[in-house]
């Protein structure tokens, strides 16, 4: 089999994957298109091992350890995005800005700061205190499930 | 990009002189995968239905567990439906459901640069398709002769003759992130307080708990 075959499409997967972490907004798409770029490199990882026949086959070898740092990997930002989503109400990493303020405040006045620091623990002004509620109704009904 | 993956897949085979117009079985049945794989992949970033990328994400990875077992790496494509087919993709389906997503079709999945990450995308897309295709032009892989490289049992005797010991890191690893994954769960418990929220977070950390469980 030709080597460009399997590079050139964990080639494209990882762009792909690029792509998605770049664009989308919810933050659990974004941990599915670090999926996919995981899997582009585990895709060389396995051509290249098996074209160079290594005797220690360190390509399969670290594939199998990528896999398992994806899983823990995912296990944890998930775990992290569920706590943000308790906490916010939401889990749109465009409204996750806290860390994000330094040019409103060189610009505006301590008044922007102020409204912001009430903004802030809101989340998403609208419809988040009624967000919230209904959302944990909503995971003890599939805890007791 | 499906177009992109056409022209690229017959550069590369224009590129091959030995192999050109005659492929390989092989050579076809991973092209085929691969164009797959590719729209999966391209589909489960682009649909405006969370749901339906989780899904699709099944087909890309599934797909590329066959490209696994194309390349004769037994092993890891196994390991690849049991461990991203099956723990990944519910994991993510789990909290894509716990977040509260929208089931149809959610107008805001994408947010506002996205040109720029489609300029990005394409851009490193263009270069490293040019660069490997130039760099491996004439670079073979011999899957027919010699031993079989990626059974469960050459798999198994490198991993426990030469891997032992970044082996059982990873273990420790994966116990310290499912310790993790708990604690973080559970934080929030203690701050709210109230009963119900007890149940709620003793759901999830369960939850995490079986998927780790099924990691490892």
């Amino acid at each position: 089999m030709h080597l460009a075959y399997p590079a050139v499409l964990a080639v494209l997967l990882f762009c792909t994957g690029l792509y998605g972490v770049l664009a989308r907004r919810n933050a659990i798409l974004v941990l599915m298109s670090v999926e996919l770029m995981l899997n582009a490199v585990n895709l060389n990882l396995v051509a290249f091992d098996v074209w160079l026949r290594d005797t220690l086959h360190a390509g399969q070898a670290l594939t199998l350890f990528t896999i398992t740092i994806a899983a823990a990997e995912i296990g944890i930002g998930l775990a992290i995005v569920l706590l943000v989503h308790r906490n916010r109400g939401t889990s749109h990493i465009d409204r996750l800005r806290d860390l994000a303020e330094t040019d409103r405040t060189a610009t505006d006045s301590d008044e922007a700061t102020v409204a912001d620091a009430t903004d802030n623990p809101v989340g998403s002004p609208a419809g988040d205190p009624a967000g919230r509620p209904t959302d944990t109704r909503l995971t003890r009904g599939e805890a007791t499930a | 990009m499906s177009a992109t993956a056409n022209l690229a897949a017959s550069a590369a085979a224009v590129s091959g002189t030995p192999g050109f117009l005659s492929p390989t079985g092989v050579e076809i049945l991973f092209l085929l995968v691969g164009l797959l794989t590719l729209g999966a992949a391209i589909t489960a970033v682009t649909t405006r239905q969370l749901v339906h990328a989780a899904l699709w994400l099944v087909v890309a990875l599934g797909g590329i567990a066959v490209e696994y077992l194309l390349l004769s790496a037994e092993f890891i494509a196994w390991v690849q439906v049991l461990i991203y087919v099956g723990a990944v993709v519910v994991l993510l389906l789990f909290g894509l459901m716990l977040t509260r997503a929208p089931i149809g079709r959610s107008p805001d999945a994408d947010s506002g640069n996205r040109p720029v990450a489609l300029a990005v995308a394409v851009t490193a897309a263009a270069v490293l398709v040019t660069v490997v295709v130039d760099a491996f032009r004439t670079t073979w892989i011999d899957l027919e002769d010699g031993a079989p490289q990626g059974t469960t049992d050459v798999t198994g005797r490198i991993l426990f003759q030469h891997w032992v010991l970044p082996f059982e890191a990873l273990s420790v690893l994966l116990l310290a992130a499912l310790v993790g994954a708990i604690v973080l769960s559970r934080r929030e418990n203690g701050r709210n307080g109230t009963g119900g929220d007890g149940d709620g977070d003793g759901g999830t950390g369960s939850g995490t708990r079986a998927a780790g469980g099924g990691e490892r």
